[in-house]
């Protein structure tokens, strides 16, 4: 290499501070984040992440334009909702970002380069769970809040009301993101190739769906309303919807949700036992990928 | 103060033992762990970093043990794996800074060292490229700067010179001699090539099949064996008949002469013949052993001289390190030539 000769400006030691584990988990947890949106990637790694936002926000948007126009309160959106009418969306966001966090680095073998720093493996894991969340928390809270936004400019009635549904829907936009990410990444983490990951994310939702919804289909045409409702446990989607409706005061958008009163509870456990089971997994998964 | 020892290391695979009562204490300076595949030189770096529990015995890295204080050797040494090991979308300097950073150090001192790294590792303008497009020799590099950006005292390099062509290889060498000698950080490199190693390291540790087969400074494996190679362009054959008859020790390699040296006279006694015969001395040159030698017949000794020196180089692609130091190179071919 004919740059090779420039080397004699001397080596000069580091004696600075090191900071410790805190601001490691920091820096990687910004690092995740910041990967997730395609930041400090190039541009063509924006376009996926940053297209969704907008076909995220158009009907928000749209929204809070028929309320300005028609003067009709009633036409603004449940913010609860939101998620659920948009999931095909979130789905996308989450099948094409989740590699790009859960795979990417073992699939170039990055990993052991962490773990042979003062890097916790536990840590390590949290860090990617906890950026895949908040950008998907991002993704969802963002029109949320121009619906609810829109909604106080063109002066809706019961703002109180409002306010309370709003940061209501809050905690479930913050619930989705949590179980969504936890099921992304984990099915994200065993395809190492990011095209499969995608798919693979894609089919666990779209599958899971359809299932659950010609169970749910069937056990309606036979009146059977509080078996269709537990069965909605097991699609992301109606999960979290049922915790919003049992626990959060949300109205039902998912086709059914598990009776009241252990429905609320038992929802927000399976929610819980998805993501504390994924994190099992995901740890598992590392320290394998971690192996030199 | 030894900067690795072990003591009774021993890692056993279900159906493999990896690392066999392995005790060994090296101090610091640039050391060469060589073994062919397979001999547990990955396993025990492994170990080293506190990343694997062995089986039996105990280690230490930098007087850290590597069982309790794994997170505290992993603060104070950098690790340079075999494989690939980059993400193709980022640049150079992103990804050093991110593990500049993983290593705790703050952002702007992050930046500021991954600049410097960079630069001493020898990546320039393309350092803002994304990795995906560097050649084998530039991703080493960058695999060798995320090692040292933390400025550790010990940087583990495993098979650092895979993959290159014999320019890059001679470069990466270099640059580990440096890192040794005038960044004044500990090196441990491994090698599945011997030759490689003596003009890199102060000291060898040659492991086959998870057992320690010698450790010793390479000082000890290439003194001076008391052998001359003696070139000359025509007349060989003569020169050494005539060497002989003065009572020196002669005999053939290929188109040299290697002459056992008896005390200062053998010099004069090699000039004078020279000059009676009317040759043209090419080159004289006192040869040392190569670290393949003393691997291949051990012990070490005055004996070993008598060995030919070729039967003892271990098959298998002969790195540029065994030509030997060529004190006459190319140069003196051409003269040769000219004649």
């Amino acid at each position: 290499m004919s740059a090779g000769t420039i080397h004699d400006i001397g080596y000069r030691h580091y004696d600075g501070r090191r900071l410790s584990r805190p601001y490691v988990l920091r820096s990687l947890y910004v690092h995740n984040l910041r990967a997730a949106w395609g930041l400090g990637r190039p541009a063509r790694a924006k376009v996926m992440p940053f297209l969704l936002v907008a076909i995220m926000l158009l009907p928000a948007a749209g929204d809070v334009a028929v309320v300005a126009v028609s003067k009709e309160p009633s036409t603004l959106w449940r913010y609860s909702a939101y998620p659920v009418y948009l999931q095909v969306v979130i789905a996308i966001f989450l099948a094409t970002q989740a590699p790009v966090l859960a795979s990417r680095e073992l699939r170039f073998h990055v990993v052991p380069l962490y773990f042979s720093r003062p890097v916790g493996q536990l840590d390590f894991v949290l860090a990617k769970l906890a950026a895949m969340t908040s950008a998907l928390f991002l993704l969802m809270a963002t029109p949320v809040t121009v619906l609810y936004v829109g909604g106080l400019v063109n002066k809706v009635p019961d703002s109180v009301d409002h306010a309370l549904r709003y940061l209501g829907a809050l905690v479930g936009v913050g619930l989705f993101a949590v179980v969504l990410a936890a099921l992304g990444l984990v099915v994200a983490a065993f395809t190492p190739r990011r095209g499969f990951g995608v798919a693979a994310v894609i089919a666990v939702f779209m599958l899971s769906s359809a299932f659950v919804l010609i169970i749910q289909g069937i056990a309606e045409a036979e009146t059977n309303f509080a078996f269709s409702g537990w069965m909605g446990l097991f699609t992301p989607f109606n999960l979290v919807d049922a915790v919003q409706v049992r626990l959060l005061g949300a109205e039902k958008t998912a086709v059914a949700v598990p009776p009241a009163p252990l429905g609320g509870p038992v929802a927000l456990l399976v929610c819980l036992a998805v993501v504390l089971g994924s994190t099992a997994v995901l740890y598992r998964r590392f320290r394998k990928g971690a192996d030199l | 103060m030894p900067i690795i020892a072990t003591q009774g290391l021993t890692m056993r695979f279900p159906g493999v033992t990896a690392l066999h009562d392995l005790t060994v204490a090296v101090e610091p300076g640039v050391v060469g762990l060589v073994g062919a595949n397979g001999a547990g030189k990955s396993t025990l770096i492994k170990i080293l970093l506190g990343l694997l529990p062995a089986t039996a015995g105990q280690a230490s890295v930098l007087d850290l043990d590597v069982a309790r204080q794994g997170p505290l050797i992993r603060e104070r040494v950098g690790y340079m794996p075999e494989y690939d090991c980059l993400p193709p979308d980022v640049s150079a300097t992103e990804f050093v800074v991110h593990m500049a950073r993983m290593s705790g150090l703050p952002p702007t001192s992050a930046r500021e060292r991954a600049a410097d790294t960079l630069r001493h590792v020898g990546l320039y303008e393309e350092r803002y490229r994304p990795i995906g497009g560097y050649s084998t020799g530039m991703r080493q590099r960058v695999k060798l700067a995320q090692a040292l950006v933390h400025d550790p005292r010990l940087v583990f390099l495993d098979e650092p010179t895979n993959g290159l062509d014999p320019a890059g290889r001679d470069e990466m060498l270099d640059l580990i001699r440096r890192i040794g000698t005038e960044f004044g950080i500990s090196v441990l490199v491994t090698s599945h090539l011997l030759g490689e190693l003596e003009r890199t390291c102060d000291h060898v540790v040659i492991i086959d099949g998870g057992r320690l087969l010698r450790s010793q400074a390479v000082e000890a494996f290439t003194t001076d064996s008391g052998t001359l190679t003696v070139e000359v362009e025509e007349g060989r054959d003569a020169l050494g008949h005539r060497l002989a008859a003065a009572g020196l020790a002669v005999r053939p390699d290929g188109r040299l002469l290697l002459v056992d040296v008896a005390g200062e006279h053998t010099y004069d006694l090699i000039r004078d013949a020279v000059v009676e015969l009317d040759l043209s001395l090419i080159r004289m040159e006192r040869r040392r052993h190569h670290i393949e030698e003393v691997f291949a017949t051990p012990p070490p000794g005055p004996g070993t001289a008598t060995v030919p020196p070729h039967a003892a180089v271990p098959p298998g692609p002969v790195p540029p390190g065994v030509v030997g130091p060529g004190v006459v190179g190319p140069g003196g071919i051409e003269r040769g030539h000219g004649a």
